[in-house]
């Protein structure tokens, strides 16, 4: 990032505080309220963006996080009911996403079937399964609760904001870190940039390509498993017909929008969390006479804003071989 | 030539017979009879007028759905903007069918289409225009758009465009006038004549004229197309209107043809099968037709499966994205039948995702 972005970035995060510190004073409850649905609204799209991120970075396309979130969070639900135990459940949504991971790289990287097919054929075919085996009269066992992280979340706003959460969220916040880390101060991390840019050139100094994008592309459906799995066991506590609504490719925007980089995408979802959760509480308080579908609208349309003048000013560039499947020369 | 046609449907015939087959086991693990189940489903589909008629009528927006996809993707960009291009025409082809009294059939029911086409062509074209001026993802924007769409739609059937009759509370809008509904031939609804035409004049307009090359040329190396002189945002920008304004048609033909109105969330995922379809037909707009058929099949007779042998409709899902994968994985299929390796077989996509 150069020396004049970074600068705007903390004159941007330091506005930002410094409005929310102002709204604060004006309304705690409300403005608690708002941050707080942001955070929670931000945890799915934050996971399903760094399993994107994973796959697009070693030069596979992911499509199919919809439906990644959504099997995840039917094995997840259902194992929980099972089992009567959310730990377990989770597990199992995080297994699952693995097997849609595993699915994928197998039609992308294996079978070298086109990414986009590959993608579209597990959303097609989660919605299909779940809706198959969904069983109505299963009854869950509730959801994960907060946990308060000792005198942090006393702190007045920034307290129930960020430290008063249930467990998913903090790991979510762990693993963009580990992610961050992992991918720009490793070895792992530089490799997976080298297949993605230039498989070519990353096969000849010895790097195994299809064996790295098999393994990456699984590991990233972890990730969307965990996301299936905070979806029903964390933020709903249940599972319906096709629960992601959408959400797995808000993720995939999200991704993009965040340049590909785990706080970049995290910063992203965090402003789709805001726009949601003003969304929600301008429809609860019924304040202003703005009719709430042009809410919702705001997001979406001021993405397609921002999307269009970053593509204006050149900053978005995929890794050259996207999408390409890789032949052993 | 019989030969060549032979093996261009050898793979999509097989990957019906396989997917049908992996139905099977799903319906056995139901505890039910595969044969009472696929009997229903084409009885359900095929049986008698009725039938005919329910098939013929689902398959109709999916063509539409389907050529907004494959058109787009013979531009090289893949629109995913199928939903949202389907409900802005689906809800101003009504409000032009509802809103207006007093015309003959032969006017209002041809400006009701077109107002759904210029709504969808406006949706795709936004897309395609910042696509071209800007370097916008079109994915991105067209998933945004589908979003924006369901709002608007909402918004619209829910306030000015209301059903104000009764004590409908329900978002959606007034019956559309007889003059602007879509009458049906015996068992023939004329909306899919319509798709079928369109349909047939895409392929033209692909294969058989200066400006299809040129799509087609701006879909195989933008680079190239660029440095032969061919105006390669022009290109995109259209043909993302051109498939919105397909997309626009399918919404507008389901409103004034099979719903009688726009209602919120009737329509809702409609716009997604024409992925599937789009993806079945190989991109191919006469091929579309068919696979729509195939699916528009398995739909009208989804509900008397279920009827008649307790398999939950929903196995059409699967099934469809199971003949999807061995479609896509021809390989599977020519190591089951010993066939010979085609390199023209393999469905190539994501390479266009890439390029920006």
């Amino acid at each position: 990032m150069k020396p004049r972005q970074k600068q705007l970035l903390y004159a941007g995060a330091a506005l930002l505080i410094f409005v929310a510190w102002m709204f604060y004073t004006a309304d705690g409850p409300q403005t608690t309220a708002v941050l707080a649905g942001t955070v929670r609204a931000a945890t799915l799209l934050a996971l399903g963006a760094m399993c994107g991120m994973i796959g697009e970075r070693s030069g596979v396309v992911n499509i199919g996080i919809e439906g990644q979130f959504l099997m995840s969070a039917f094995v997840a639900f259902t194992i929980a009911s099972m089992t009567g135990s959310l730990f377990l459940g989770t597990i199992a949504g995080v297994g699952m996403g693995l097997v849609m991971g595993w699915l994928l790289a197998a039609m992308a990287v294996g079978l070298k079937v086109d990414q986009i097919i590959a993608g579209t054929v597990l959303n097609i075919s989660a919605l299909g399964l779940t809706s198959f085996f969904y069983d109505r009269s299963a009854v869950g066992i509730g959801k994960y609760t907060n946990i308060d992280l000792g005198p942090l979340a006393d702190l007045p706003l920034l307290g129930t904001v960020f430290f008063s959460r249930p467990p998913l969220t903090y790991l979510t916040m762990a693993l963009l870190v580990l992610v961050h880390v992992a991918l720009f101060r490793s070895v792992w991390g530089m490799r997976t940039r080298a297949i993605g840019e230039h498989p070519g050139a990353a096969d000849t100094v010895g790097i195994d390509v299809l064996r790295l994008r098999y393994f990456n592309v699984t590991i990233a459906g972890g990730l969307a498993g965990l996301g299936g799995s905070y979806l029903a066991l964390e933020a709903v506590g249940t599972f319906s017909r096709a629960m992601s609504g959408g959400r797995g490719f808000l993720a995939l925007a999200v991704m993009i929008f965040g340049r590909r980089t785990p706080f970049g995408a995290y910063a992203a979802a965090l402003f789709f969390g805001f726009t949601t959760a003003l969304q929600n509480q301008f429809q609860l308080n019924n304040t202003f006479d703005i009719p709430p579908q042009f809410v919702g609208m705001l997001p979406f349309v001021v993405t397609i804003i921002v999307v269009a003048i970053s593509g204006l000013m050149g900053s978005m560039r995929d890794p050259a071989a996207l999408g390409q499947t890789y032949e052993k020369g | 030539m019989s030969r060549s046609i032979l093996r261009t449907i050898a793979i999509p015939l097989a990957a019906v017979v396989f997917g049908l087959l992996i139905g099977v086991v799903l319906i056995l693990s139901q505890n039910a009879s595969p044969a009472t189940a696929y009997t229903a489903l084409v009885v359900g589909g095929l049986g008698d007028a009725d039938a005919l008629l329910r098939t013929l009528q689902k398959a109709t927006p999916l063509i539409f759905g389907g050529l907004a996809v494959a058109v787009a993707f013979k531009a090289g960009m893949f629109n995913i903007g199928g939903q949202g291009q389907l409900l802005v025409g689906a809800v101003f082809a009504a409000a032009v069918g509802f809103g207006i009294d007093g015309l003959p059939m032969v006017i209002h029911l041809p400006a009701a289409l077109v107002a759904g086409a210029i709504a969808g062509a406006i949706w795709g074209g936004i897309a395609g225009a910042l696509k071209a001026t800007t370097g916008a993802h079109e994915v991105i924007v067209t998933i945004m758009l589908n979003f924006v769409a369901g709002n608007l739609t909402d918004w619209l059937s829910a306030n000015p465009w209301k059903d104000n009759s009764g004590n409908n509370i329900v978002a959606r809008t007034p019956l559309v006038e007889d003059s602007a509904t879509i009458p049906t031939l015996g068992a023939v609804p004329v909306g899919f004549l319509l798709a079928v035409v369109v349909a047939v004049a895409c392929w033209l307009v692909l294969e058989r004229t200066t400006y299809g090359f040129e799509v087609r040329s701006v879909g195989h190396n933008r680079n190239a197309a660029q440095y032969s002189g061919i105006k390669v945002g022009w290109i995109m920008a259209s043909t993302m209107a051109v498939a919105g304004m397909l997309a626009g048609l399918g919404g507008a033909v389901e409103s004034l043809g099979v719903d009688g109105r726009f209602e919120a969330g009737v329509n809702v995922g409609l716009g997604f099968e024409g992925i599937t379809i789009a993806l079945l037909a190989r991109a191919n707009p006469l091929g579309v037709i068919p696979a729509a058929l195939l699916v528009g099949l398995m739909e009208a007779g989804a509900s008397r499966m279920q009827f008649k042998a307790g398999v939950a409709p929903e196995l059409i899902d699967v099934i469809q994205a199971l003949i999807l994968f061995f479609v896509a994985a021809p390989i599977i299929i020519r190591w089951v039948l010993r066939m010979r390796e085609d390199n023209s077989e393999q469905l190539r996509l994501g390479a266009g995702w890439g390029q920006s």
